[in-house]
């Protein structure tokens, strides 16, 4: 299995390890060159309009968009999710992969991170949630699918190829959230 | 231990793994030392993952001289208005008052900063109380373990802030490095008779000795002027770069602060390096380390 991690800035090397604890041995990406033969992406936490800068140097941003497009499946943690979904405000333009609106840094500021219990579909036991800087997802369409959620709002979601967390699993050591990517978008 | 005068203890368990988790956000990226609202914008639009907020840039403190103390609330504010991204302040050495006000108005960082006049000759913040997580500057590893010990989620190397030399930020780079790798040769039995000799932490020696890493991230500062000097920093093992004086003192910021950030990505790949390195316009003027007065260094601050 050939799973990429978007490593242009972020946590990228926290979701490597967390691949390799699973047995998985991941690609970072940071060409075009790179995206060859994935089978998936995530693209991890760190800051939303760096990563898109960064990928719209050369054409990294287009051809992994038309890869997701074209079905590839794809996990965006925080930041990723903020460039996967819909919405307004920097970073522009958003990908629009998901009917789901993302709202950079709508929990607040760093003083406002925080770290909480979830309750996720399908897990029989609770999940520490990191939440930095966190964004809210809003307005999920129809077939998008609500896997956690936290004050009753949507923080992971799921719809055909596409998964969003607005929290950090690659912080903790507890790697279900990385499992079920494989397992229920990548292998499926 | 006697609390009253330090800050209001909010600070929870998982205060930690958050402060570490913002750094962990910024890794392989270019942090910007900025001035007002316009350089932020600037900063952010160039692909900067935060800016950090100052009255004046290192060149300019070394220049002018006098006391240089924490920003004007009024401009943090606006910075911290315009951009999207994380947005850092310095306080001056054992400031803590300094450090309760930043962390009332909402930054997400504090650097403690060498390059500040510092308020105490003494002793540093005792970073732990707050909830805002702190990065402080280092020259070797006994530096950063008392920084962490005290409860800093961040270092960075001090080198030798706006100068536009890389040679102090290469050698407290270098140096870190060097003493964590001789740390994990030592026997378990050595360790207290080290941390005695460092002056730091046993628990911490111990860590490190473990792991082979320090365990926050490390950052490198104090110098980088080009995109190659980024990515030298982030080849001898720095996980990001903050840049001071470099971009707003030198001929084009908006294209330096690009090249720079591009360049911080692929610092493995010297084509693209090369990119980054056309065309920028002049480096801002670099001084040598040799020419300035032993009381004039900066990077002596603190210990």
């Amino acid at each position: 299995m050939h799973i990429g991690v978007l490593a242009v800035q972020g946590s990228f090397s926290l979701h490597v390890s967390m691949f390799k604890s699973i047995g998985v041995e991941p690609v970072m990406v940071r060409r075009s060159t790179d995206l060859k033969r994935l089978d998936g992406i995530v693209i991890p936490g760190g800051e939303s309009t760096a990563f898109q800068i960064i990928m719209n140097c050369d054409d990294l941003g287009a051809n992994l968009l038309n890869a997701i497009r074209a079905g590839m499946p794809a996990w965006g943690t925080c930041a990723g999710a903020i460039i996967l979904g819909k919405g307004l405000g920097n970073p522009q333009p958003r990908w629009e992969l998901i009917d789901v609106e993302v709202v950079r840094n709508a929990y607040g500021r760093q003083v406002d991170s925080f770290v909480t219990s979830l309750n996720i579909n399908g897990f029989d036991k609770d999940f520490d949630g990191v939440f930095i800087r966190a964004p809210l997802f809003q307005n999920a369409g129809k077939d998008v699918k609500i896997l956690s959620l936290y004050n009753n709002t949507p923080v992971m979601v799921k719809q055909d190829n596409i998964l969003l967390t607005s929290f950090h699993p690659e912080l903790t050591s507890d790697f279900r959230v990385h499992k079920l990517f494989l397992d229920e978008l990548v292998s499926k | 231990m006697k609390n009253t005068s330090l800050p209001k203890p909010e600070a929870g368990k998982d205060s930690f793994l958050l402060k570490v988790g913002l750094a962990e956000m910024l890794k392989g990226g270019v942090i910007m030392d900025v001035t007002n609202a316009e350089q932020a914008k600037i900063a952010e639009d160039a692909g900067g993952v935060a800016v950090m907020a100052l009255e004046r840039v290192p060149a300019d403190i070394r220049k002018e001289g006098g006391v240089a103390r924490m920003a004007s609330i009024r401009v943090i504010e606006e910075i911290m208005k315009t951009v999207s991204i994380p947005v850092m302040a310095k306080v001056r050495i054992g400031h803590f008052l300094e450090a309760q006000v930043l962390q009332e108005l909402g930054v997400d960082y504090i650097d403690e900063s060498e390059v500040l006049t510092p308020a105490d000759e003494a002793n540093h913040v005792y970073k732990h109380d707050f909830r805002v997580p702190f990065v402080c500057g280092c020259t070797c590893l006994d530096e950063a373990l008392r920084r962490i010990g005290e409860g800093a989620a961040m270092m960075r190397t001090k080198g030798e802030a706006g100068t536009g030399n890389v040679v102090e930020a290469v050698r407290h780079m270098r140096r870190v490095h060097s003493e964590i790798r001789n740390l994990t040769l030592m026997r378990k039995d050595e360790l207290m008779a080290e941390a005695k000799r460092m002056g730091a932490p046993f628990e911490i020696v111990v860590k490190v000795a473990e792991t082979g890493k320090l365990p926050v991230p490390n950052f490198a500062a104090g110098g980088i002027a080009t995109p190659a000097d980024a990515a030298l920093m982030m080849s001898l093992g720095a996980e990001s770069v903050f840049v001071g004086s470099g971009i707003f003192k030198s001929e084009d910021p908006e294209r330096r602060a690009h090249a720079i950030v591009r360049a911080t990505t692929h610092y493995e790949d010297a084509s693209e390096v090369l990119n980054a390195s056309r065309e920028l316009g002049e480096a801002m003027p670099g001084l040598e380390i040799s020419q300035i007065p032993d009381e004039q260094l900066l990077q002596t601050r603190g210990w």
